[in-house]
Protein backbone atom coordinates (compact mmCIF):
# COMPACT_ATOMS: atom_id res chain seq x y z
CA UNK A 1 0.00 0.00 0.00
CA UNK A 2 2.80 2.24 1.07
CA UNK A 3 4.16 1.35 -2.72
CA UNK A 4 0.89 2.23 -4.23
CA UNK A 5 0.64 6.23 -2.09
CA UNK A 6 4.50 6.66 -3.20
CA UNK A 7 3.49 5.71 -7.54
CA UNK A 8 0.42 8.14 -7.11
CA UNK A 9 2.61 10.80 -5.25
CA UNK A 10 5.55 10.86 -7.96
CA UNK A 11 2.75 10.50 -10.72
CA UNK A 12 1.01 13.61 -9.73
CA UNK A 13 2.45 16.62 -12.11
CA UNK A 14 2.35 18.50 -8.46
CA UNK A 15 5.59 16.94 -7.92
CA UNK A 16 6.92 17.53 -11.25
CA UNK A 17 5.95 21.32 -11.21
CA UNK A 18 7.59 21.88 -7.70
CA UNK A 19 10.62 20.08 -9.25
CA UNK A 20 10.79 23.23 -11.39
CA UNK A 21 10.21 25.47 -8.90
CA UNK A 22 12.65 23.92 -6.80
CA UNK A 23 15.68 24.34 -9.64
CA UNK A 24 14.41 28.08 -9.71
CA UNK A 25 14.50 28.82 -6.60
CA UNK A 26 18.28 27.44 -6.35
CA UNK A 27 19.05 29.37 -9.02
CA UNK A 28 18.02 32.46 -7.21
CA UNK A 29 19.49 31.67 -3.47
CA UNK A 30 22.96 31.06 -5.22
CA UNK A 31 22.42 34.71 -7.28
CA UNK A 32 21.42 36.35 -3.74
CA UNK A 33 24.30 34.63 -1.89
CA UNK A 34 26.77 35.62 -4.92
CA UNK A 35 25.60 39.34 -4.77
CA UNK A 36 24.56 39.56 -1.07
CA UNK A 37 28.25 38.29 -0.25
CA UNK A 38 30.12 40.61 -2.95
CA UNK A 39 28.50 43.46 -1.45
CA UNK A 40 28.66 43.29 1.91
CA UNK A 41 32.95 43.78 1.63
CA UNK A 42 32.27 46.85 0.74
CA UNK A 43 29.00 47.95 3.31
CA UNK A 44 30.78 49.28 6.53
CA UNK A 45 28.97 46.89 9.23
CA UNK A 46 27.44 49.11 12.30
CA UNK A 47 29.33 48.56 15.33
CA UNK A 48 29.80 44.84 16.70
CA UNK A 49 28.11 43.10 13.94
CA UNK A 50 29.48 40.48 12.35
CA UNK A 51 28.51 41.18 8.47
CA UNK A 52 29.23 37.62 6.72
CA UNK A 53 27.72 35.83 10.04
CA UNK A 54 25.05 38.19 9.38
CA UNK A 55 24.15 37.83 5.86
CA UNK A 56 24.84 34.35 5.67
CA UNK A 57 22.41 33.28 8.81
CA UNK A 58 19.75 35.65 7.10
CA UNK A 59 20.13 33.95 3.55
CA UNK A 60 19.98 30.57 5.19
CA UNK A 61 16.93 31.68 7.08
CA UNK A 62 15.02 32.79 3.75
CA UNK A 63 15.78 29.54 2.42
CA UNK A 64 15.06 27.76 5.20
CA UNK A 65 11.69 29.29 4.77
CA UNK A 66 11.36 28.89 1.47
CA UNK A 67 12.53 25.19 1.63
CA UNK A 68 9.73 24.92 4.66
CA UNK A 69 6.64 26.35 1.70
CA UNK A 70 7.57 24.27 -1.08
CA UNK A 71 7.99 21.00 1.24
CA UNK A 72 4.49 22.28 2.63
CA UNK A 73 3.07 23.13 -1.02
CA UNK A 74 4.49 18.80 -2.05
CA UNK A 75 2.95 17.44 1.29
CA UNK A 76 -0.55 19.33 0.90
CA UNK A 77 -1.33 18.44 -2.77
CA UNK A 78 -0.60 15.39 -2.30
CA UNK A 79 -2.85 14.56 0.41
CA UNK A 80 -5.28 17.15 0.33
CA UNK A 81 -7.88 15.03 -1.42
CA UNK A 82 -6.56 11.76 0.16
CA UNK A 83 -10.08 10.41 2.01
CA UNK A 84 -12.80 12.33 0.82
CA UNK A 85 -11.69 13.81 -2.62
CA UNK A 86 -10.65 10.02 -3.43
CA UNK A 87 -13.95 9.07 -2.11
CA UNK A 88 -16.00 11.17 -4.09
CA UNK A 89 -14.11 10.03 -7.23
CA UNK A 90 -14.77 6.12 -6.35
CA UNK A 91 -10.99 5.78 -5.93
CA UNK A 92 -11.02 4.88 -2.48
CA UNK A 93 -13.83 1.93 -2.09
CA UNK A 94 -11.68 -0.40 -3.91
CA UNK A 95 -9.03 0.19 -1.99
CA UNK A 96 -11.30 0.23 1.57
CA UNK A 97 -12.92 -3.10 0.59
CA UNK A 98 -9.64 -4.78 0.90
CA UNK A 99 -8.69 -6.60 4.39
CA UNK A 100 -5.75 -4.21 4.79
CA UNK A 101 -8.21 -1.97 7.09
CA UNK A 102 -8.60 1.98 7.15
CA UNK A 103 -6.17 2.77 9.72
CA UNK A 104 -3.49 0.76 7.63
CA UNK A 105 -4.07 2.71 4.63
CA UNK A 106 -4.34 6.15 6.07
CA UNK A 107 -0.83 5.54 7.31
CA UNK A 108 0.03 4.26 3.91
CA UNK A 109 -0.85 7.25 2.33
CA UNK A 110 1.12 9.54 5.34
CA UNK A 111 4.20 7.43 4.73
CA UNK A 112 3.68 7.51 1.05
CA UNK A 113 3.80 11.54 1.24
CA UNK A 114 6.29 11.83 3.87
CA UNK A 115 8.73 9.31 1.82
CA UNK A 116 8.72 11.82 -0.86
CA UNK A 117 8.49 15.07 1.06
CA UNK A 118 11.45 14.49 3.86
CA UNK A 119 13.70 13.71 0.90
CA UNK A 120 12.65 16.41 -0.94
CA UNK A 121 13.03 19.10 2.05
CA UNK A 122 16.65 17.49 3.13
CA UNK A 123 17.92 17.79 -0.84
CA UNK A 124 16.91 21.23 -0.86
CA UNK A 125 18.01 22.44 2.53
CA UNK A 126 21.21 20.62 2.22
CA UNK A 127 21.63 22.50 -1.49
CA UNK A 128 20.73 25.98 0.52
CA UNK A 129 23.31 25.11 2.98
CA UNK A 130 25.91 24.53 0.64
CA UNK A 131 25.12 27.57 -1.64
CA UNK A 132 25.82 29.75 1.41
CA UNK A 133 28.78 27.83 2.35
CA UNK A 134 30.44 27.78 -1.04
CA UNK A 135 29.25 31.24 -2.31
CA UNK A 136 29.85 33.27 0.95
CA UNK A 137 32.17 30.55 3.21
CA UNK A 138 29.90 30.95 5.66
CA UNK A 139 28.45 27.85 7.43
CA UNK A 140 25.58 27.37 10.30
CA UNK A 141 26.43 26.07 13.58
CA UNK A 142 23.95 23.24 13.27
CA UNK A 143 24.28 21.63 9.51
CA UNK A 144 21.49 18.81 9.69
CA UNK A 145 19.09 19.54 12.89
CA UNK A 146 17.46 22.08 11.30
CA UNK A 147 17.20 20.35 8.06
CA UNK A 148 15.86 17.22 10.06
CA UNK A 149 13.18 19.91 12.24
CA UNK A 150 11.96 21.59 8.19
CA UNK A 151 11.41 18.09 7.19
CA UNK A 152 9.26 17.11 10.98
CA UNK A 153 7.73 20.43 10.34
CA UNK A 154 6.39 19.18 6.44
CA UNK A 155 5.60 15.52 8.20
CA UNK A 156 3.57 17.07 10.61
CA UNK A 157 1.89 19.36 7.70
CA UNK A 158 1.19 16.33 5.63
CA UNK A 159 -0.50 14.84 8.84
CA UNK A 160 -2.69 17.70 9.49
CA UNK A 161 -3.32 17.58 5.90
CA UNK A 162 -4.95 14.08 5.69
CA UNK A 163 -7.07 14.85 9.11
CA UNK A 164 -8.44 17.61 6.67
CA UNK A 165 -9.21 15.31 4.26
CA UNK A 166 -11.48 12.83 6.14
CA UNK A 167 -13.99 15.57 6.57
CA UNK A 168 -13.75 18.39 3.71
CA UNK A 169 -13.34 18.24 -0.15
CA UNK A 170 -9.91 18.63 -1.88
CA UNK A 171 -10.44 22.37 -2.36
CA UNK A 172 -11.44 23.54 0.88
CA UNK A 173 -8.65 20.99 2.85
CA UNK A 174 -6.38 22.57 0.56
CA UNK A 175 -7.14 25.88 1.07
CA UNK A 176 -7.67 25.55 4.96
CA UNK A 177 -4.21 23.91 4.86
CA UNK A 178 -2.39 26.93 3.55
CA UNK A 179 -4.47 29.02 5.97
CA UNK A 180 -3.07 27.66 8.93
CA UNK A 181 0.19 27.22 7.83
CA UNK A 182 -0.15 30.77 6.64
CA UNK A 183 -1.12 31.12 10.52
CA UNK A 184 1.89 29.81 11.91
CA UNK A 185 4.10 31.90 9.72
CA UNK A 186 1.89 34.92 11.14
CA UNK A 187 2.71 33.80 14.57
CA UNK A 188 6.20 33.32 14.29
CA UNK A 189 6.46 36.74 12.42
CA UNK A 190 4.67 38.12 15.97
CA UNK A 191 6.62 36.56 18.09
CA UNK A 192 9.77 38.13 16.60
CA UNK A 193 8.10 41.36 16.78
CA UNK A 194 7.26 40.99 20.06
CA UNK A 195 10.80 40.16 21.20
CA UNK A 196 12.10 42.99 19.47
CA UNK A 197 9.18 44.82 21.44
CA UNK A 198 9.76 43.43 24.52
CA UNK A 199 5.82 42.92 24.45
CA UNK A 200 4.97 40.21 26.92
CA UNK A 201 1.19 39.84 25.37
CA UNK A 202 2.84 39.17 21.28
CA UNK A 203 5.65 37.20 23.21
CA UNK A 204 3.05 34.94 25.02
CA UNK A 205 0.50 34.67 22.12
CA UNK A 206 3.49 33.48 19.34
CA UNK A 207 4.33 30.82 22.22
CA UNK A 208 0.79 29.35 22.14
CA UNK A 209 0.71 29.58 18.78
CA UNK A 210 4.10 28.04 18.31
CA UNK A 211 2.20 24.96 20.86
CA UNK A 212 -0.87 24.89 18.87
CA UNK A 213 0.70 24.86 15.49
CA UNK A 214 4.28 23.07 16.28
CA UNK A 215 5.43 23.02 12.46
CA UNK A 216 6.62 27.02 12.95
CA UNK A 217 7.81 25.80 16.31
CA UNK A 218 10.25 23.73 14.46
CA UNK A 219 11.20 25.99 11.63
CA UNK A 220 12.03 28.38 14.68
CA UNK A 221 13.86 25.60 16.36
CA UNK A 222 15.83 25.58 13.13
CA UNK A 223 16.36 29.00 12.66
CA UNK A 224 17.85 29.14 16.44
CA UNK A 225 20.18 26.23 15.30
CA UNK A 226 22.02 27.94 12.69
CA UNK A 227 23.49 30.37 14.87
CA UNK A 228 23.35 28.56 18.68
CA UNK A 229 27.04 29.52 18.89
CA UNK A 230 26.53 32.99 17.67
CA UNK A 231 26.90 35.76 20.02
CA UNK A 232 27.21 39.49 20.94
CA UNK A 233 25.71 42.27 19.23
CA UNK A 234 25.34 39.94 16.30
CA UNK A 235 23.74 37.47 17.81
CA UNK A 236 20.97 39.89 19.33
CA UNK A 237 20.91 41.08 15.86
CA UNK A 238 19.75 37.93 14.27
CA UNK A 239 17.61 36.93 17.19
CA UNK A 240 15.15 39.94 16.38
CA UNK A 241 14.99 38.27 12.89
CA UNK A 242 12.96 37.36 10.91
CA UNK A 243 15.12 35.18 9.74
CA UNK A 244 18.56 34.13 10.46
CA UNK A 245 17.71 33.37 14.48
CA UNK A 246 15.46 32.71 16.71
CA UNK A 247 14.49 32.60 20.98
CA UNK A 248 12.31 29.52 20.74
CA UNK A 249 12.61 25.84 20.74
CA UNK A 250 14.77 23.20 22.57
CA UNK A 251 13.74 19.52 23.22
CA UNK A 252 10.48 20.42 24.51
CA UNK A 253 9.69 21.78 21.17
CA UNK A 254 10.68 18.47 19.01
CA UNK A 255 9.28 16.12 21.77
CA UNK A 256 5.93 17.88 21.62
CA UNK A 257 6.04 17.84 17.77
CA UNK A 258 6.13 14.45 17.84
CA UNK A 259 3.29 13.72 20.67
CA UNK A 260 1.22 16.05 18.68
CA UNK A 261 2.02 13.90 15.31
CA UNK A 262 0.82 11.50 17.24
CA UNK A 263 -2.69 12.70 18.09
CA UNK A 264 -3.19 13.99 15.03
CA UNK A 265 -2.51 10.65 13.63
CA UNK A 266 -5.16 9.23 16.10
CA UNK A 267 -7.86 11.71 15.47
CA UNK A 268 -7.63 10.61 11.39
CA UNK A 269 -7.50 7.27 11.96
CA UNK A 270 -10.54 7.60 14.40
CA UNK A 271 -13.01 9.64 11.99
CA UNK A 272 -12.14 7.67 9.12
CA UNK A 273 -12.61 5.02 11.34
CA UNK A 274 -16.28 6.24 11.35
CA UNK A 275 -17.00 7.93 7.95
CA UNK A 276 -19.35 6.33 5.32
CA UNK A 277 -17.48 6.47 1.97
CA UNK B 1 -23.69 -23.03 7.91
CA UNK B 2 -24.97 -19.34 7.73
CA UNK B 3 -25.20 -17.64 4.56
CA UNK B 4 -23.28 -15.98 2.57
CA UNK B 5 -25.19 -12.62 2.86
CA UNK B 6 -27.74 -12.32 5.93
CA UNK B 7 -29.30 -8.62 6.77
CA UNK B 8 -31.50 -8.08 9.44
CA UNK B 9 -33.82 -4.96 10.48
CA UNK B 10 -31.07 -2.67 8.75
CA UNK B 11 -31.62 1.44 8.93
CA UNK B 12 -29.33 3.57 7.76
CA UNK B 13 -30.06 7.19 8.30
CA UNK B 14 -28.56 10.10 6.36
CA UNK B 15 -29.97 12.83 8.97
CA UNK B 16 -33.53 13.30 8.42
CA UNK B 17 -33.32 10.54 5.17
CA UNK B 18 -34.25 7.06 5.86
CA UNK B 19 -32.08 5.25 3.24
CA UNK B 20 -32.98 2.28 4.49
CA UNK B 21 -36.23 1.29 7.27
CA UNK B 22 -35.70 -2.22 8.55
CA UNK B 23 -34.25 -4.50 6.04
CA UNK B 24 -34.10 -7.97 6.02
CA UNK B 25 -32.58 -10.07 3.25
CA UNK B 26 -30.28 -13.32 2.93
CA UNK B 27 -28.14 -14.61 -0.07
CA UNK B 28 -27.66 -18.15 0.01
CA UNK B 29 -24.40 -20.20 -0.77
CA UNK B 30 -24.09 -20.16 -4.91
CA UNK B 31 -27.40 -18.11 -5.17
CA UNK B 32 -27.72 -15.45 -7.45
CA UNK B 33 -29.99 -12.58 -6.36
CA UNK B 34 -30.80 -9.52 -8.46
CA UNK B 35 -31.53 -6.33 -6.10
CA UNK B 36 -33.88 -3.74 -8.08
CA UNK B 37 -36.10 -0.66 -7.30
CA UNK B 38 -35.74 2.94 -8.60
CA UNK B 39 -33.01 6.02 -7.90
CA UNK B 40 -33.20 5.97 -4.02
CA UNK B 41 -34.63 3.10 -2.90
CA UNK B 42 -31.50 2.05 -0.69
CA UNK B 43 -29.80 -0.37 -3.24
CA UNK B 44 -26.66 1.16 -2.93
CA UNK B 45 -26.62 1.72 0.52
CA UNK B 46 -27.59 -2.03 1.56
CA UNK B 47 -24.54 -2.70 -1.16
CA UNK B 48 -22.00 -0.70 0.70
CA UNK B 49 -23.39 -1.64 4.45
CA UNK B 50 -22.54 -5.26 3.32
CA UNK B 51 -19.21 -4.14 2.52
CA UNK B 52 -18.31 -2.15 5.79
CA UNK B 53 -18.64 1.19 3.65
CA UNK B 54 -21.21 2.71 5.38
CA UNK B 55 -22.29 1.59 9.08
CA UNK B 56 -25.80 0.69 9.82
CA UNK B 57 -27.75 3.29 12.06
CA UNK B 58 -29.15 -0.34 13.23
CA UNK B 59 -29.49 -3.57 12.26
CA UNK B 60 -26.68 -6.15 11.34
CA UNK B 61 -25.48 -7.32 8.42
CA UNK B 62 -23.01 -10.38 8.28
CA UNK B 63 -21.21 -11.71 5.48
CA UNK B 64 -19.82 -15.70 5.37
CA UNK B 65 -21.02 -15.47 8.80
CA UNK B 66 -18.93 -12.75 9.80
CA UNK B 67 -20.03 -8.93 11.19
CA UNK B 68 -19.97 -6.58 7.85
CA UNK B 69 -16.90 -4.41 7.97
CA UNK B 70 -14.90 -7.08 9.67
CA UNK B 71 -11.54 -7.88 8.38
CA UNK B 72 -12.99 -11.93 7.84
CA UNK B 73 -16.12 -10.41 6.17
CA UNK B 74 -13.82 -8.04 3.96
CA UNK B 75 -11.62 -11.11 3.24
CA UNK B 76 -14.77 -13.43 1.75
CA UNK B 77 -16.11 -10.25 -0.53
CA UNK B 78 -15.70 -8.83 -3.88
CA UNK B 79 -16.93 -5.60 -4.39
CA UNK B 80 -17.86 -3.62 -7.41
CA UNK B 81 -19.01 0.02 -6.85
CA UNK B 82 -21.28 1.52 -9.23
CA UNK B 83 -19.22 4.66 -9.39
CA UNK B 84 -15.64 3.65 -9.54
CA UNK B 85 -12.30 4.65 -10.69
CA UNK B 86 -8.87 3.28 -10.93
CA UNK B 87 -5.63 4.78 -11.36
CA UNK B 88 -4.86 5.83 -14.39
CA UNK B 89 -1.24 4.63 -14.38
CA UNK B 90 -1.95 1.69 -13.71
CA UNK B 91 -2.34 -1.24 -16.93
CA UNK B 92 -4.90 -4.47 -16.18
CA UNK B 93 -2.19 -6.50 -14.75
CA UNK B 94 -0.68 -4.34 -12.44
CA UNK B 95 -3.99 -3.15 -11.14
CA UNK B 96 -4.91 -6.86 -10.81
CA UNK B 97 -1.48 -7.13 -8.90
CA UNK B 98 -2.01 -4.51 -6.45
CA UNK B 99 -5.17 -5.96 -5.74
CA UNK B 100 -3.72 -9.65 -5.33
CA UNK B 101 -1.34 -7.98 -2.95
CA UNK B 102 -4.34 -6.36 -1.05
CA UNK B 103 -6.45 -9.14 -0.93
CA UNK B 104 -3.54 -11.31 0.02
CA UNK B 105 -4.23 -13.27 -3.05
CA UNK B 106 -1.46 -16.19 -4.10
CA UNK B 107 -2.52 -16.61 -7.36
CA UNK B 108 -0.26 -14.81 -8.72
CA UNK B 109 0.12 -14.36 -12.76
CA UNK B 110 -1.97 -17.67 -13.52
CA UNK B 111 -5.08 -15.71 -11.43
CA UNK B 112 -4.37 -12.54 -13.56
CA UNK B 113 -4.45 -14.40 -16.26
CA UNK B 114 -7.55 -16.18 -16.11
CA UNK B 115 -9.36 -13.16 -14.85
CA UNK B 116 -8.87 -10.94 -17.70
CA UNK B 117 -9.49 -13.75 -19.68
CA UNK B 118 -12.31 -14.53 -18.04
CA UNK B 119 -13.88 -10.70 -19.07
CA UNK B 120 -12.30 -10.54 -22.45
CA UNK B 121 -9.16 -8.36 -21.50
CA UNK B 122 -6.40 -10.55 -22.18
CA UNK B 123 -5.27 -8.42 -25.26
CA UNK B 124 -5.07 -5.24 -23.26
CA UNK B 125 -3.29 -6.92 -20.16
CA UNK B 126 -0.66 -3.94 -20.57
CA UNK B 127 -2.90 -1.34 -21.37
CA UNK B 128 -2.98 1.32 -19.00
CA UNK B 129 -6.66 1.99 -17.51
CA UNK B 130 -7.10 5.83 -18.41
CA UNK B 131 -6.24 4.60 -22.47
CA UNK B 132 -9.44 2.11 -21.93
CA UNK B 133 -12.91 2.22 -22.66
CA UNK B 134 -15.27 3.11 -20.00
CA UNK B 135 -16.83 -0.76 -20.62
CA UNK B 136 -13.34 -2.14 -20.91
CA UNK B 137 -12.79 -0.18 -17.20
CA UNK B 138 -15.94 -2.02 -15.95
CA UNK B 139 -15.17 -4.99 -17.10
CA UNK B 140 -11.70 -4.82 -15.36
CA UNK B 141 -13.53 -3.49 -12.58
CA UNK B 142 -15.66 -7.40 -12.37
CA UNK B 143 -12.13 -8.74 -12.82
CA UNK B 144 -11.00 -6.56 -9.44
CA UNK B 145 -13.58 -7.58 -7.47
CA UNK B 146 -12.90 -11.36 -8.44
CA UNK B 147 -9.47 -11.35 -7.42
CA UNK B 148 -8.57 -13.66 -4.52
CA UNK B 149 -11.60 -16.00 -5.47
CA UNK B 150 -14.05 -14.17 -3.11
CA UNK B 151 -16.59 -16.06 -1.62
CA UNK B 152 -19.77 -13.61 -1.99
CA UNK B 153 -19.38 -10.97 -4.74
CA UNK B 154 -21.39 -7.63 -4.37
CA UNK B 155 -21.65 -6.15 -8.05
CA UNK B 156 -23.32 -2.36 -8.23
CA UNK B 157 -24.56 -1.79 -11.75
CA UNK B 158 -21.71 -3.82 -12.97
CA UNK B 159 -23.10 -3.40 -17.02
CA UNK B 160 -23.99 0.02 -16.86
CA UNK B 161 -21.64 1.51 -19.65
CA UNK B 162 -21.37 -1.62 -21.47
CA UNK B 163 -22.96 -2.48 -25.06
CA UNK B 164 -24.87 -5.47 -25.40
CA UNK B 165 -22.01 -7.88 -26.54
CA UNK B 166 -20.03 -6.74 -22.86
CA UNK B 167 -23.52 -7.58 -20.81
CA UNK B 168 -23.31 -10.69 -22.61
CA UNK B 169 -19.95 -11.45 -21.63
CA UNK B 170 -21.53 -10.41 -17.95
CA UNK B 171 -24.20 -12.34 -18.19
CA UNK B 172 -22.13 -15.38 -19.32
CA UNK B 173 -19.76 -14.78 -16.49
CA UNK B 174 -22.04 -14.53 -13.58
CA UNK B 175 -24.10 -17.84 -15.02
CA UNK B 176 -20.36 -19.30 -14.18
CA UNK B 177 -19.54 -18.15 -10.94
CA UNK B 178 -22.74 -19.72 -10.02
CA UNK B 179 -21.52 -22.99 -10.94
CA UNK B 180 -18.34 -21.99 -8.78
CA UNK B 181 -20.97 -21.75 -6.05
CA UNK B 182 -20.47 -18.14 -5.65
CA UNK B 183 -22.87 -16.31 -4.38
CA UNK B 184 -23.81 -12.82 -6.14
CA UNK B 185 -25.98 -9.38 -4.62
CA UNK B 186 -26.58 -8.06 -8.29
CA UNK B 187 -27.63 -4.63 -7.95
CA UNK B 188 -28.82 -3.57 -11.44
CA UNK B 189 -31.69 -1.50 -13.49
CA UNK B 190 -31.57 -3.95 -16.11
CA UNK B 191 -34.55 -5.84 -15.48
CA UNK B 192 -34.16 -8.38 -18.96
CA UNK B 193 -31.06 -9.40 -17.59
CA UNK B 194 -31.53 -9.63 -13.74
CA UNK B 195 -34.25 -11.70 -14.92
CA UNK B 196 -32.54 -13.78 -17.56
CA UNK B 197 -30.07 -14.56 -14.99
CA UNK B 198 -30.45 -14.33 -11.28
CA UNK B 199 -32.52 -17.23 -9.01
CA UNK B 200 -34.30 -14.69 -6.99
CA UNK B 201 -35.20 -11.32 -7.06
CA UNK B 202 -35.80 -8.52 -4.52
CA UNK B 203 -37.45 -5.12 -4.88
CA UNK B 204 -36.97 -2.61 -2.51
CA UNK B 205 -38.46 0.77 -2.75
CA UNK B 206 -38.38 3.69 -0.20
CA UNK B 207 -35.71 1.84 2.23
CA UNK B 208 -37.96 -1.10 2.69
CA UNK B 209 -38.30 -4.79 0.67
CA UNK B 210 -41.36 -4.70 -1.12
CA UNK B 211 -41.42 -8.17 -3.08
CA UNK B 212 -39.31 -11.10 -3.05
CA UNK B 213 -39.08 -14.25 -5.34
CA UNK B 214 -37.83 -16.08 -7.78
CA UNK B 215 -38.54 -14.40 -11.47
CA UNK B 216 -41.12 -17.59 -12.33
CA UNK B 217 -43.12 -17.18 -9.06
CA UNK B 218 -43.31 -13.80 -9.06
CA UNK B 219 -44.46 -13.83 -12.70
CA UNK B 220 -48.55 -14.42 -13.37
CA UNK B 221 -50.53 -15.59 -15.92
CA UNK B 222 -51.89 -12.98 -18.15
CA UNK B 223 -53.52 -15.16 -20.47
CA UNK B 224 -53.27 -17.23 -23.87
CA UNK B 225 -52.44 -16.10 -27.59
CA UNK B 226 -54.13 -18.18 -30.45
CA UNK B 227 -52.74 -16.77 -34.19
CA UNK B 228 -56.04 -17.91 -36.48
CA UNK B 229 -56.93 -17.16 -40.29
CA UNK B 230 -59.14 -13.88 -38.40
CA UNK B 231 -55.85 -12.14 -36.41
CA UNK B 232 -54.87 -12.46 -33.30
CA UNK B 233 -57.39 -13.45 -30.74
CA UNK B 234 -56.70 -12.95 -26.96
CA UNK B 235 -58.02 -15.29 -23.74
CA UNK B 236 -56.98 -12.66 -21.25
CA UNK B 237 -58.26 -14.99 -18.20
CA UNK B 238 -57.22 -18.09 -19.39
CA UNK B 239 -54.34 -20.14 -18.59
CA UNK B 240 -51.28 -22.80 -19.20
CA UNK B 241 -54.45 -25.77 -18.82
CA UNK B 242 -57.20 -24.27 -20.76
CA UNK B 243 -54.47 -23.91 -24.29
CA UNK B 244 -55.45 -27.58 -25.05
CA UNK B 245 -58.77 -26.87 -25.02
CA UNK B 246 -59.23 -23.39 -26.32
CA UNK B 247 -57.45 -25.17 -29.53
CA UNK B 248 -59.58 -27.61 -29.78
CA UNK B 249 -62.56 -25.76 -29.94
CA UNK B 250 -61.34 -23.36 -32.28
CA UNK B 251 -60.54 -26.41 -34.93
CA UNK B 252 -63.84 -27.96 -34.35
CA UNK B 253 -65.51 -24.90 -35.35
CA UNK B 254 -63.55 -24.87 -38.75
CA UNK B 255 -61.17 -22.23 -38.13
CA UNK B 256 -57.16 -22.99 -38.48
CA UNK B 257 -55.17 -22.59 -35.39
CA UNK B 258 -51.45 -21.05 -36.70
CA UNK B 259 -49.96 -21.13 -33.70
CA UNK B 260 -50.65 -20.43 -29.54
CA UNK B 261 -48.61 -18.72 -26.83
CA UNK B 262 -49.39 -18.90 -22.90
CA UNK B 263 -48.63 -15.29 -21.53
CA UNK B 264 -46.86 -14.43 -18.46
CA UNK B 265 -46.03 -11.10 -16.91
CA UNK B 266 -42.36 -10.00 -17.34
CA UNK B 267 -40.15 -9.40 -14.59
CA UNK B 268 -40.87 -5.63 -16.08
CA UNK B 269 -44.45 -5.77 -15.45
CA UNK B 270 -43.86 -7.17 -11.97
CA UNK B 271 -41.40 -4.40 -10.35
CA UNK B 272 -43.46 -1.61 -12.39
CA UNK B 273 -46.65 -3.24 -10.69
CA UNK B 274 -44.65 -3.23 -7.26
CA UNK B 275 -43.67 0.15 -7.40
CA UNK B 276 -46.23 1.93 -8.81
CA UNK B 277 -48.79 -0.21 -6.22
CA UNK B 278 -46.50 0.71 -3.65
CA UNK B 279 -46.20 4.37 -4.70
CA UNK B 280 -49.67 5.04 -5.18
Amino acid sequence: MVGYALREALRRKVFAVVLVLTVVFLLLNWLANHYAFRDVQDVGAPLGVDPITFVGATLLGLAMFGTLFLGVVLAVFLTLGAIRGDAERGLLQPLVVRPLGRAQLLLARWVGAVAVCVPYVLVVYAGAVLETGLVGHWWPDAKVVPGLELAGGVALVAAMSLLGSVFLTATANGIAVFMIFGAGLVAGLLGTVGHALNSTTLKHAAEIAAWVLPFEALYQDGLRGLTANVTGITGFVLELGPFGGAYTGGTAVRVWSLAYLGIVGALAVVAFARRDL
Amino acid sequence: MPPALAARGLVKRYGSIEALAGVDLDVDRGELVGLLGPNGAGKSTLVKIACGLVRASSGAAEVDGAPAGSPAARAALGYLAELFRFPGWYSADELLALHQRLASSEGGERERSELLELVDLTAARDRRVEEMSKGMQQRLGIAQALVGSPRVLLLDEPTSALDPVGRRTVRTLLEELRARGISVLLNSHLLSEVELVCDRVVILLGGRVVTAGRPSELARPRGVEVDTDGGTRVYPDAGRDDAARIVAELVAAGEPVYGVRVLRSSLEDVYLEAVEGESS
